[in-house]
């Protein structure tokens, strides 16, 4: 997605006088056309992602809307503080933008995941974050986020496009069962690709409505899912996130305030470091179940009940 | 000496609030506000003004309150439940008080960047901030030293409340005197020391570094004293915590009156 996002940048906002792109001293190979072009208001902080961030809101309180870049665990681990002081209390423009969210960074290691950012960040007051899962959902995440000028992550990953048989919602994007479903699935981030895969591949695509949510925290049930999961009683969630502060948590707290009957709940997520190995984004993905195979599998054992 | 009064008046002031809320935090207070006179009372419109070392509230407030920027009302809620004036500045509360502070290490970093937007805007105003010691500990003041020098900022003040006490300790004593005038001239700023209770000269010192046009951020090293014109409170760590007895109210207003109401 990357490379969409810089993009993006480039065609919508560079020419902006009231857009301030910083990066922490990261961008190789993508954000050269846009440093170009925003002369000036290009800024490299440096290896220094706090004074990135405290500097953005300085910026964002004289009128400008900041977009913070970085790879995702530096952008949101580092600077917490100036997240929640200094840009978050005073709802601020500031935009951090975060590449290779989940395993995205694979054999680079655990210091390069970003397994904890929605948690981490999601409940700081007034931000939102954004997790397109494909590169049509980060222009319309984009749109949101510049329209909102308000705090905002936005979690970039695997940038494939919206697959065919799937139609954007305002939470995200959906594809409903196409006879009876008997399963409610709920994804987020890329990671939505293995599902879709594992939903294609063996034909469970007539008894699945699958969603796929792009902001969080997640603060209300749309009335699809409501009805999705009203129907079905099955419901599993599959992001790359741990548990704690993640989808699955949310979409839990959700069904059971509204009261909704569910007889089975799955949740797939990321599940840290299980053999304390390390490998792709794939390989860590497969160690956390959120593989194809993994994936058919729990879909299957949930239908036969 | 046509501050002296003032000086005076904004100490009780203080001194009334934190007896009023029985509350700590009074010798940071002490020790900055002769600099928040000198840089309040002579700033411009468009000049923006950040309280770094967060703690020194009360200052702000009664500096605030003397500019009209907090009304009386307001002031007497100080400290209770239900005020917009806690111990730490609220966000979005005042038009005067652009960020809520109270994390050392945060100030430098959004002044600098108010400065950098301010060169981008070409607005000519000046991005002031005042920090205390003890935060120059923090790695996030380095980072925005650094970067206010690569980018020239120049019309960037920042003021070090230089009482060499810290939160459990002498500053020298923790980790070296991170406030020096050296390290800072060495990394590009254009310092200037001076007597940090004398207004005139901080007032002084000020415009002298806005007139230098030079490229290089500005620093001034204010020499203050900690609990300053209150002889049991001076350069004593323990008032920076502590609340006063009723007795201690009485002596430390009558010191004030002798010394600079007069």
């Amino acid at each position: 997605m990357r490379k969409h996002f810089s993009e993006y940048i480039e065609n919508n906002l560079a020419d902006r006088e009231d857009f301030i792109f910083i990066t922490g001293d990261l961008g190789y190979a993508a954000l050269e056309k846009v440093a170009l072009k925003m002369g000036g208001r290009f800024i490299n902080a440096g290896v220094a992602e706090q004074n990135m961030i405290g500097m953005a809101a300085g910026m964002a309180s004289q009128g400008y809307q900041v977009i913070c870049y970085s790879i995702a665990p530096f952008v949101v681990y580092r600077c917490l503080e100036q997240m929640r002081n200094d840009v978050c209390f005073h709802n601020l423009p500031v935009y951090v933008v975060g590449n290779g969210g989940g395993y995205g960074y694979g054999i680079m290691g655990s210091s390069h995941h970003a397994i904890e950012d929605i948690a981490t960040l999601s409940g700081l007051p007034n931000i939102e974050c954004f997790v397109p899962a494909f590169t049509d959902d980060l222009f319309t995440c984009l749109d949101a986020i510049t329209t909102r000028r308000r705090p905002a992550y936005l979690r970039l990953g695997l940038g494939k496009p919206m697959p065919a048989g799937m139609y954007k919602t305002d939470y995200g994007a959906a594809m409903p069962a196409s006879e009876k479903a008997k399963l409610t699935v709920v994804v987020q981030a890329p990671v939505a690709n293995n599902v879709i895969a594992a939903i294609g591949a063996d034909g469970y695509q007539k008894q699945i409505d699958l969603f796929v949510i792009n902001r969080m925290p997640l603060k209300m049930l749309s009335e699809a899912v409501k009805e999705s999961v009203a129907a079905t009683g099955r419901v599993l969630t599959v992001e790359e996130h741990v548990s704690t502060g993640g989808l699955g948590a949310a979409l839990a707290l959700l069904i059971l305030e509204a009261a909704l009957p569910v007889g089975q709940f799955k949740s797939l997520r990321a599940e840290g470091y299980p053999d304390a190995l390390y490998g792709s984004q794939a390989f860590h993905q497969q160690q956390s179940g959120l593989d194809e195979a993994n994936i058919t599998s729990v879909i299957a054992r949930l239908l036969s009940f | 000496m046509e501050y002296k009064k003032l000086q005076g008046k904004l100490r009780k002031h203080i001194l009334k609030m934190h007896f009023g809320a029985g509350s700590g935090h009074i010798g940071c207070s002490l020790s900055c506000i002769d600099i928040m006179i000198a840089i309040l009372k002579t700033r411009k419109e468009g000049d923006t003004f950040i309280l770094s070392k967060g703690h020194a509230a009360s200052a702000l407030y009664t500096i605030m309150n003397e500019t009209g920027d907090i009304p009386d009302d307001d002031i007497a809620t100080f400290y209770k439940n239900a005020t917009e004036l806690p111990a730490h500045p609220a966000p979005l509360k005042y038009a005067a008080i652009p960020f809520a502070t109270g994390s050392l290490g945060h100030g430098l970093p959004l002044a600098a960047g108010i400065a950098k937007a301010n060169k981008l805007k070409g607005t000519g105003n000046t991005s002031f901030v005042l920090m205390s010691d003890g935060e120059t500990n923090e790695g996030t003041s380095w980072e925005a030293a650094h970067f206010a020098v690569a980018h020239k900022l120049d019309n960037l003040v920042a003021v070090i409340d230089r009482n060499g006490l810290q939160g459990f300790g002498n500053t020298k004593d923790i980790l070296g005197d991170t406030a020096a005038a050296s390290l800072w001239t060495a990394m590009g700023f254009e310092v200037v020391e001076t007597a940090g209770h004398d207004v005139a000269a901080l007032v002084a010192a000020k415009d002298k570094l806005l007139l230098s046009l030079n490229g290089k951020p500005k620093l001034i090293i204010a020499h203050t004293v900690k609990g300053k014109g209150i002889s049991y409170m001076e350069d004593k760590m323990e008032w920076h915590y502590l609340p006063m007895t009723e007795t201690q109210y009485a002596d430390a207003v009558e010191e004030i009156d002798m010394l600079y109401c007069r």
